[in-house]
């Protein structure tokens, strides 16, 4: 079973280097870069990680962090929220968001972050 | 008659007058004066009226003149006799408000101001003293008629040492007796009664003599009809011009002299002592004057030709062998002479020390005598004032060196004082009167009067020179001192008089017409031409009908319960009382009324106490004292008002400075954090694709791609920081403009090819006036271009319409140039126009092209720092932008 992860991220070049990484291990990625056609995209194919975007065009990575938790369907779905901004860890875990990256990242920090949520063993050797 | 017994005799005479003064004064002080307190004293007293001119002159005057000399007497008989309501007028305003001299009423009528009364005493002194000279020559001659008789008739005389001594011992006698003390009201008990016994003297040696000539010389009453008859004394005519100004002007000086001032008004001791003198007065006069006409008949009838008739009053006693009544007549004179002296030297004293000396002394003194007892200053201003008037009188006799007849310079003092007059009758008659019309009318008088009469009495050549008596100053004949405005032919003194008076009376007119008075000057005129209107009882509290409980609790009310509790236990403990009243003693009222003071003001304590004590008049002092008290108050609280709207003011500074500040922190938050969010993102790409183009095992186009990746967003960052540096620079002020004259078509040529970086993909029509363009510029190009190029990058980045234009519409006014860029998109909306000047102010993220978001705040600080603006256009259809240009960019303060 092929893991399913949502990526909301509205930078192109951020979303392109994200997929990459992912589908390198193996993973499904979907993505979109703003809230509305997210939280569509997570309706129609349910995912099994979430990977949001703080700074988002329209709807706040906050605002669509809110309304997936508010469906039934996707309230357990683990999401990790990115910010580029030092101050919004604490809003986004009391928001509910399981974890939290601060842009930049390495590559093998944020593969080995998903692949824990996902309850998947660290990378293989 | 022996020289020697004459000045023995002289002298014993004025230890009598000490005594007399001393022996009051002693009486007075232990307020036991009873009879010296009568209508005869002050009757006699007014008798300074007569002096030496009166006592030896008027027979002069009789001898040269006819019955001229009558006009002295008629004018005060005509004043007692006919207007004492106006007498009795001024000894009320005199007693009323303590006026101690005619200056002192004058200024205190016209808003107690000083440079009136200083006005008032320069004419009093300049007319007195040759009238005091006049005294000391009268004596001066009397010694001369008998040393003439001397038997060896080679004693040597030097009439200026008698002189001297003269002025010397009646300095000394004033000075004893008339700054002994300090009275509020300036009352001379003293010498008043020593004046009243040279009254008599004097009076009695005239009737002396008088009866001597009727019955000794002439053979009785008939006798001397007779010889009036045949002498040529009845044939002068009475010119009715000349007698009607002479009446007028004694009337005038009667009340005008300072002299007659001091014994009427502030010496006067009780009103109706003024109706008694109102009859008995004329009637003195009329005594006095019923032997000048024999005495002067008798005299042309019986000695030499050539003989002084100022002097028949000595000289036929003495020529009849009768040395005993020449002695006392020479008392008589000089009685005259000495208590004229006396008296006006103390009211000019009181006058010159009031207005003069003390108000100098006052703002002159050192600081360090701030604390001086006044009282010994205005004494010792007094008595050097005393000296000074006499000296004054002296110096003039000696320059003069006693050559004038006596009767014309007695007129022309007259005159002078008579100056006073119209402010004087219209400060008390007439409300209107004002303090600007009294000074002209004063300065006037005083001024016409020195000149057609006062200098022209040096005779030509002395004071004026003789062209100027002939032909008037600088050839100006209607401005000859005799003959103003062409008036020939009239009688000198009644020439001066006419002028003098004339217009005096219209400046003071004119002046009191066109000027306001002042609220003092109003109120003080009021009470001065009302002054019978209210009554006011003494000054001091009387046991009054007041309840003690009602002072009581006032006093409760104003001190505090228990205070005022303790200050009547007090009170009544030192009454020997039982209970904790006292008795409303005037003491205990006086006591209470100070205290009161000390917390509510002393004319509001005042008027408080006269309102329970009973008195109910509150005098127009009072009021005004109280309304002073309040504005003090009022001013004093809307001072506290004004620090407070102060305090308040600071304190919403402070706020709003606090507030701004806040806001700026809350800004400076914002901004880093948006930094950090604009350098973050384009790191993270690059750091994700570096990270994966050093794993390798990748397709070479993919490598490329990503290898493009990090070389945009790199750029990227470099532009960020750029921006970053541009803005700080600008918004610090610190940038260094580069400025020429510059095309603006150049520049928009310029910047539209810059500008097509952007969104290079797009079609993109611009719409231009090219010929509106052809302005030149004197500003920073590259800098101008800059915002160009923002906009036009704006337009192309964030126009949303289907075919994208831009319009740029260029105007010249008023030494400015405005540049509008409108494209044909949405527009911004309303509420997001004011905000896109704001750093990061990005509104959509929907065409990021790169930039942070700082490009229009980068405008916004170019164009304020080529002194002009940039600002959003709402309802233009599209987005559109005016650039303000000044045409010649001022070089900017530093």
């Amino acid at each position: 079973m092929v893991a399913h992860v949502l990526l909301i991220e509205d930078e192109p070049n951020i979303a392109e280097a994200i997929r990459f990484l992912l589908t390198r291990d193996g993973m499904r990625v979907s993505h979109a870069t703003e809230g509305m056609a997210a939280l569509v995209l997570a309706r129609q194919d349910p995912p099994d990680l979430v990977i949001l975007d703080h700074m988002l065009p329209g709807m706040s990575g906050l605002e669509v962090l809110a309304s997936l938790r508010a469906d039934p369907a996707s309230r357990a779905t683990p999401v990790m929220m990115l910010t580029a901004r030092g101050r919004d860890r604490e809003v986004a875990e009391q928001a509910g968001a399981d974890r939290f990256m601060t842009k930049p990242f390495s590559n093998a920090e944020i593969l080995a972050e998903v692949r824990a949520m996902l309850g998947q063993p660290g990378p293989t050797p | 008659m022996p020289f020697n017994l004459l000045v023995l005799s002289c002298l014993l005479y004025v230890v009598f007058l000490f005594t007399v003064a001393f022996l009051v004064e002693r009486r007075a002080a232990r307020g036991r004066l009873g009879w010296l307190r009568s209508p005869l004293v002050y009757t006699l007293s007014l008798s300074i009226y007569c002096t030496a001119w009166t006592f030896y002159g008027a027979v002069g005057y009789a001898a040269r003149s006819g019955l001229e000399f009558l006009t002295i007497y008629f004018g005060p008989t005509l004043v007692f006799i006919g207007w004492w309501w106006l007498l009795r007028k001024l000894v009320r305003i005199g007693r009323q408000h303590n006026v101690t001299s005619i200056a002192d009423l004058i200024s205190s009528r016209y808003g107690k101001s000083n440079s009136l009364g200083v006005i008032v005493t320069v004419i009093m002194v300049v007319a007195a003293t040759p009238y005091i000279a006049l005294q000391l020559q009268s004596v001066v001659l009397a010694f001369g008629v008998f040393a003439a008789t001397e038997p060896g008739g080679s004693r040597p005389l030097d009439p200026g040492q008698i002189a001297v001594w003269v002025a010397v011992g009646l300095a000394l006698f004033t000075i004893l007796f008339g700054t002994r003390n300090l009275d509020a009201r300036e009352q001379h008990h003293g010498i008043v009664t020593a004046i009243a016994v040279e009254a008599v003297v004097k009076l009695l040696a005239l009737l002396a003599v008088g009866s001597f000539v009727v019955r000794g010389i002439a053979g009785g009453v008939a006798d001397v009809i007779a010889r009036i008859d045949a002498a040529d004394l009845a044939a002068w005519q009475v010119q009715p011009g000349r007698w009607t100004g002479l009446i007028f002007l004694s009337a005038a000086a009667v009340i005008c002299l300072p002299r007659m001032f001091q014994v009427m008004v502030v010496e006067n001791e009780d009103e109706g002592h003024l109706a008694r003198a109102s009859w008995a007065f004329p009637l003195y006069l009329m005594a006095m004057s019923l032997f000048i006409v024999p005495i002067a008949v008798v005299g042309l009838d019986r000695l030499p030709e050539g003989a002084n008739p100022d002097m028949f009053v000595l000289t036929l006693p003495l020529a009849e062998g009768q040395g005993a009544l020449a002695m006392f007549a020479f008392l008589g004179g000089f009685s005259s002479a000495t208590s004229m002296v006396i008296v006006e030297s103390i009211a000019l004293a009181t006058m010159i020390s009031n207005h003069v000396m003390i108000p100098l002394w006052l703002r002159l003194r050192p600081k360090a005598a701030a604390g001086d007892d006044l009282r010994q200053v205005v004494l010792m201003a007094r008595r050097l004032a005393i000296a000074a008037v006499l000296a004054l009188g002296y110096g003039y006799y000696q320059v003069s060196g006693g050559s004038a007849a006596l009767a014309a310079i007695g007129l022309i003092a007259f005159l002078g004082v008579a100056q006073v007059l119209p402010a004087m009758i219209g400060g008390i008659f007439w409300r209107g009167a004002t303090r600007t019309g009294a000074s002209l009318g004063l300065v006037t008088g005083l001024v016409v009067w020195a000149y057609t009469s006062f200098l022209p009495s040096f005779g030509p050549g002395a004071a004026l020179s003789a062209e100027v008596f002939a032909q008037g100053p600088f050839g100006l004949s209607w401005l000859r001192p005799q003959a103003l405005f062409g008036t020939e032919a009239m009688d000198p003194m009644i020439h001066a008089l006419f002028w003098s008076l004339t217009l005096n009376i219209m400046a003071f007119c004119l002046g009191s017409l066109f000027t306001f008075p002042g609220p003092v000057e109003r109120l003080q005129g009021a009470a001065f031409v009302n002054v019978f209107e209210g009554a006011v009882g003494p000054q001091r509290w009387a046991r009054g009908q007041v309840e003690p409980e009602a002072l009581l609790t006032m006093a409760q009310r104003i001190l505090g319960e228990d205070a005022a509790l303790a200050l009547f236990q007090e009170a009544a403990r030192a009454q020997g009382k039982d209970s904790f009243l006292p008795d409303p003693t005037p003491g205990f009222l006086d006591s209470l009324e100070s205290r009161l003071s000390g917390s509510v003001g002393a004319a509001t304590a005042h008027a408080m106490i006269s309102q329970l004590v009973g008195r109910a008049t509150v005098t127009v002092e009072d009021l005004m004292a109280v309304a002073s008290e309040s504005a003090q108050l009022l001013e004093y609280s809307a001072r506290l008002e004004a620090r407070e709207a102060e305090l308040t003011r600071t304190a919403g500074a402070l706020r709003e400075a606090n507030e701004k500040l806040t806001q700026l922190s809350l800004q400076k938050d914002a901004f880093l954090s948006q930094i950090s969010h604009e350098l973050r993102t384009p790191m993270t790409s690059i750091r994700a694709f570096s990270e994966i183009l050093t794993e390798g095992d990748l397709p070479p186009e993919q490598v490329v791609r990503y290898g493009k990746i990090i070389h945009d967003e790199a750029k990227r960052l470099t532009r960020l920081l750029d921006d970053l540096l541009d803005l700080s620079v600008l918004e610090n002020g610190s940038v260094q403009l580069t400025v020429g004259l510059a095309s603006l078509q150049g520049m928009i040529d310029t910047a539209l090819t810059a500008a097509r970086a952007t969104r290079p993909e797009r079609e993109f029509t611009v719409i231009r006036d090219l010929p509106s363009e052809a302005i030149y510029l004197k500003t920073d190009a590259d800098r101008l271009t800059q915002v160009f190029i923002n906009l036009i990058s704006n337009a192309r980045k964030y126009c949303d319409a289907a075919r994208p234009e831009l319009r740029i519409v260029v105007r010249q006014r008023a030494g400015r140039v405005t540049v509008d860029f409108i494209d044909n998109g949405k527009g911004i909306p309303k509420d997001a126009q004011r905000l896109i000047f704001e750093k990061f102010a990005r509104l959509t993220d929907a065409n990021r092209a790169g930039g942070a978001g700082l490009g229009l705040a980068i405008c916004r600080e170019i164009m304020t720092n080529l002194g002009g603006s940039v600002a959003y256009l709402p309802g233009q259809g599209g987005a559109a932008f005016r650039v303000t240009v000044p045409l010649r960019l001022e070089t900017l303060a530093a």
